[in-house]
């Protein structure tokens, strides 16, 4: 007991460990709260192309010197509008014109890492994150916008709660449909930004969907969803913090790995909505039923 | 059930509830309604007829005022629908996603969101607003079950909730007994008087003409144009029903009671 104890314990003697786990705390909660709407209005591709956007932005504001999130930002929002009027103003449709800026702007980040010369690094750590190297500013940053991020989804709480659940409801209410959707986005952005340290450009997705399907999975309400959400995504970023630390994983694929097996495990044993469940009533799972 | 009500805009009562004049809209150049024209005196209930794609579904996404006529206008209790939250649009059931993790009483809640207004938690008048609405139509036991766990005839009863919670003023029912036993119809008509003797207008879509008839003192034909508006025995004549429903129409002589007539009622859900 007690050496496991030390063994939880050890790695904090060092503050670059004790900064890990401060941003896996902040990312574990936020990015799977806000995962909850993208699993609830089907919204992971979107979320996944959205990730490998902001890679041009990253590297540019690293060229300039700029702190990595501002240029993460922008890129997200400029590509959330480039999509947005791209499919609204001509006949494309939506996903395609996703993947259309999707392969674009991520050819267009990693050509210009690329052309450095500290290019294998700074990509590894840029796609498959690195709790070990968060640095004071890094997590500064990641605590302001999480935080930020958290209050916006916690004070529009029953807006995006009508808008993801009956959009023509929201309409006939004359809430401000577009503005929230788009303000939707702009968060889906911050998330992803607030991310990237932790689990990196390539498995940003895994953050936003897996702990909220496993929450899915489990719950009757919204509230309990995102709170099961940030459980286990806090429990899937300090299990990959320690992987990290113990077994010199990238910590990407650790936090993901973790956060898979819980959610593989929930799919078989969920009562109600899992495998094993529907099948002892003989019914298929709840998850396929087609959503018109 | 005290009314408080918000509205955005001020009510002209001496206006008809519904009001549509020469109303178009098309989508990708193909006309869905075309110059549709009408009015629907407060406290009316309409049943609105039409084969599949008759635009019955985009007549009333266009009265609610989510969706821009091409050409033409509506006006609700003379103004704008856009500017109105009187207006509650109850969805077809195969339109809304059951699995969603949100309970009955959420559901109903959602009904008061404009009235809360942003920034603000829902009262303990909120939560009142909401029991009552699911006492009036039977649902009060079943409050904190999940949406999904309910039977055809109660989801439709939820819905009906959430527009008394809105305090709406006209309801417009998407197809709202497709697919409901008799006993589950009844009730759906029970809440209906009672609203529609509340002054509250109400329209419903349906493809069931007998109900149509039976229990309606107003009936409209539509297949994109407006083919006919009035009381049944008016309106559900056979030349009328053939230009309705044209070839999807058939006319059965049955020895010793006249003719049978049949319409393609078939599949929930396709309406565009």
């Amino acid at each position: 007991m007690n050496s496991l104890l030390a063994w939880l314990i050890e790695p904090f003697q060092y503050a670059f460990m004790l900064r890990g786990l401060l941003a896996s705390l902040i990312v574990g909660v936020v990015v799977p709260v806000l995962g909850t709407y993208v699993v609830l209005r089907g919204m992971a591709f979107f979320g996944d192309a959205l990730a490998h956007i902001i890679l041009p932005g990253v590297v540019i504001a690293f060229l300039l010197g700029w702190p990595l999130a501002l240029g993460a930002l922008l890129a997200g929002l400029l590509a959330a509008l480039i999509i947005g009027a791209i499919s609204r103003r001509t006949d494309v449709k939506e996903d395609t014109a996703i993947g259309v800026v999707f392969a674009g702007a991520f050819a267009l980040g990693v050509a210009l890492l690329s052309a450095q010369r500290s290019y294998a690094i700074d990509l590894a750590h840029i796609l498959f994150g690195n709790l070990l190297g968060v640095s004071n500013a890094d997590l500064w940053l990641t605590a302001a916008l999480g935080g930020m991020a958290l209050l916006l989804i916690f004070a529009l709480y029953k807006e995006f709660l009508v808008l993801a659940f009956d959009p023509l409801l929201a309409a006939t209410l004359r809430l401000p449909v577009e503005l929230l959707h788009y303000l939707l986005l702009m968060l889906l952005a911050v998330v992803i930004v607030v991310s990237i340290q932790a689990v990196g450009v390539s498995l940003v997705l895994a953050m936003l969907v897996t702990p909220a399907a496993t929450a899915y999975l489990l719950s009757q309400r919204l509230p309990s969803m995102m709170a099961l959400a940030a459980l286990f995504g806090t429990f899937s970023a300090v299990a990959g913090l320690y992987a990290s630390y113990y077994w010199g994983l990238a910590s990407g694929p650790a936090v993901v790995l973790v956060a898979t097996a819980i959610f593989a495990v929930a799919f078989l044993a969920a009562p109600r909505r899992g495998l094993l469940w529907s099948r002892r009533r003989g019914l298929s799972p709840e998850i396929h039923e087609p959503h018109a | 059930m005290p009314k408080t009500v918000t509205r955005t805009v001020q009510h002209d009562l001496a206006a008809p509830a519904v009001r549509a004049e020469r109303l178009t809209v098309r989508y990708d150049g193909r006309p869905a309604l075309q110059e549709v024209t009408f009015h629907l005196p407060a406290g009316q209930r309409l049943a609105v007829v039409g084969p599949n794609g008759a635009g019955k579904s985009t007549l009333f996404q266009a009265v609610a005022g989510v969706l821009q006529p091409t050409s033409g206008e509506v006006r609700v209790y003379g103004r704008r629908p856009g500017g109105h939250v009187c207006i509650a649009y109850v969805p077809q059931r195969s339109q809304v996603d059951w699995s969603f993790p949100a309970t009955v009483a959420e559901v109903v809640m959602m009904g008061r969101v404009r009235q809360i207004g942003f920034l603000r938690w829902p009262g303990r008048d909120d939560w009142r607003y909401v029991h009552r609405a699911l006492e009036r139509v039977g649902m009060a036991g079943m409050a904190d079950r999940q949406i999904g766990e309910l039977s055809g005839g109660q989801q439709q009863r939820v819905f009906l909730a959430r527009a008394l919670a809105q305090h709406a003023e006209l309801v417009l029912l998407d197809e709202p007994l497709t697919g409901l036993d008799v006993p589950s119809q009844e009730t759906i008509f029970r809440l209906l008087d009672e609203m529609a003797d509340e002054g509250v207008t109400v329209l419903i879509a349906t493809h069931d003409l007998n109900l149509a008839a039976e229990r309606f003192d107003q009936v409209m034909l539509l297949n994109r144009r407006l083919v006919a508006l009035g009381p049944p025995r008016e309106v559900f004549t056979r030349p009328l029903l053939q230009q309705a429903y044209g070839s999807h129409m058939h006319v059965l002589q049955v020895e010793g009671q006249g003719e049978l007539i049949l319409t393609d009622t078939c599949c929930e859900g396709e309406e565009t």
